[in-house]
């Protein structure tokens, strides 16, 4: 989202603190399904869910989100790609004043798709990468996934789709090879776009090991300062507190301009939080997404001033706001202290003293393995075969 | 009266202006919320006044008497200057 100017002004942040009439960067996750198994997955993907929204259920949605002014949406899943009703939901949106943005690994996205995308005003698509090589990214994205997306790449480049964008979880694998993706998205006319690792999803179990270190973060930083032209979805917020405020609005905008569609219709304060405790309602209810958006109980509460807490003492506490709620709650820090990655280490010295065993677990879990490792069934003589 | 926000193209107070036709308005509590579909560009009009100016620009011949009939004297220089930053963004167009 571009505003119109850097964030810094109290009145309109506070403004959009206490909540819009309707979310301005809303995510549509539209199917759990994917065929990839990211070690990362912010929805813990895999597996479709059987009770998805329908396509009537769907379009239903884009009714309400086009009566509602939301001007465009971020679509993503999973794999939306693999939903067969995918364009023509693509097309019902656009043409009802839904813009469509939507994330992809790239795997279905063929030259045929790509010159059908082409011809389509009011859509973006991400192709997702988690590195600028091969090796870095299919680290984390899995065998052959750099080689598909780059495809993809070729094709949206070759069928004149325009500036598309190359989109990248920051972790501390690839935070050294920012120039080398800066250069992999100009090699297809794309745009570069970072957004944060958050410990949600199969995160909770890899942001240990992947998220970057302090002085990554540093570099990070320094890096998004020298080129505005780089996209961040305003995930970086929390680096604020280093100084001069990033590009953005710079602040948590869960419930209150933010806010998560999952596949059932769920609807969470943000993408980041599928847990039972930021469920809001769901699309499928009397009063539909706009009364979720408008009456529920834990959006008004995320409206509520908050308090700062254990950062009230510190003089950065207006540049970062605290930091990301996702990311306090998925390490069992408290949501009115610092950040886990506060770049002052006032999160890390919070997490070494918080107890493991009260660490919430991401919910609704779609992996096609189970995190626990396989199951084993008691006396299997043949595999269940899936229709 | 030509007013130059900061870095950014004049603006020509005299002439004719619209909402761009690629622009909506969504109204919020703090003014509205202009987004344009073009560009993707999405712009806060931080004042009630400012918005009511906007949405009827098309009726006045010019930005100017536009401002003169809707906006207190004291108060022109800075909806002038709005109005600008607003037409560098394209919300809002000559006619």
């Amino acid at each position: 989202m571009s505003a119109d100017r850097r964030s810094g002004a109290p009145a309109l942040r506070d403004d959009l603190e206490r909540g819009l009439a309707a979310p301005i960067c809303l995510t549509w996750e539209l199917t759990y399904a994917c065929n990839l198994a990211c070690r990362h997955c912010l929805s813990s993907s895999g597996r479709r869910d059987p009770d998805e929204l329908t396509a009537a259920e769907a379009r239903a949605v884009v009714d309400e989100l086009s009566a509602m002014q939301v001007f465009y949406v971020n679509i993503g899943g999973g794999e939306p790609m693999l939903r067969s009703d995918f364009f023509d939901l693509l097309a019902y949106s656009v043409a009802n004043g839904v813009g469509v943005k939507f994330s992809t690994n790239g795997t279905r996205l063929t030259r045929a798709r790509a010159v059908q995308l082409s011809a389509l005003d009011y859509v973006d698509v991400q192709v997702s990468v988690d590195g600028a090589t091969a090796a870095v990214n299919d680290a984390v994205r899995g065998p052959g996934s750099f080689a598909a997306a780059t495809a993809a790449m070729g094709h949206l480049a070759d069928a004149g789709f325009g500036r598309f964008k190359v989109s990248v979880v920051v972790t501390r694998h690839n935070l050294g090879q920012l120039d080398g993706l800066a250069a992999l998205a100009d090699r297809y006319g794309a745009q570069l776009r970072l957004t944060r690792l958050r410990p949600s999803g199969r995160g909770a179990d890899t942001w240990e090991e992947l998220h970057p270190t302090a002085d990554q973060q540093r570099a990070l930083y320094r890096w998004l300062l020298d080129r505005p032209d780089v996209l961040t979805g305003d995930s970086f917020f929390h680096l604020s507190a280093l100084g001069e405020p990033l590009e953005g609005l710079n602040l948590c905008g869960a419930g209150r301009v933010v806010c998560l569609i999952d596949p059932v219709g769920d609807v969470y304060a943000c993408p980041f939080v599928i847990h039972s405790e930021f469920l809001a309602g769901n699309v499928r209810d009397v009063g539909g997404f706009a009364g979720v958006w408008r009456g529920s109980p834990l959006f008004a509460a995320l409206r509520e001033p908050h308090s700062a807490g254990a950062c009230a003492s510190c003089g950065s506490y207006d540049a970062c706001r605290g930091g990301c709620m996702a990311a306090k709650f998925f390490t069992g820090l408290p949501l009115d202290g610092p950040d886990p990655e506060c770049v002052f280490g006032h999160g890390e010295t919070a997490l070494s003293v918080s107890a493991p065993a009260t660490i919430p677990r991401p919910g609704a879990d779609h992996s096609k393995t189970s995190r626990a490792g396989p199951v084993r069934l008691a006396s299997p003589t043949r595999r269940p075969v899936h229709a | 009266m030509t007013v130059t926000a900061p870095g950014e193209t004049e603006f020509d107070a005299a002439a004719g202006w619209s909402l761009h036709p690629q622009v909506a308005l969504r109204p919020e509590g703090f003014g509205a919320l202009a987004y344009h579909y073009g560009n993707r560009r999405l712009v806060f009009l931080k004042s009630e006044r400012l918005v009511s100016l906007v949405a009827s620009l098309d009726r006045y011949d010019s930005a100017e008497s536009a401002l003169q009939a809707l906006v207190d004297p004291g108060e022109r220089g800075r909806y002038a200057a709005a109005l600008a930053r607003l037409a560098a963004s394209q919300v809002i167009r000559v006619r």
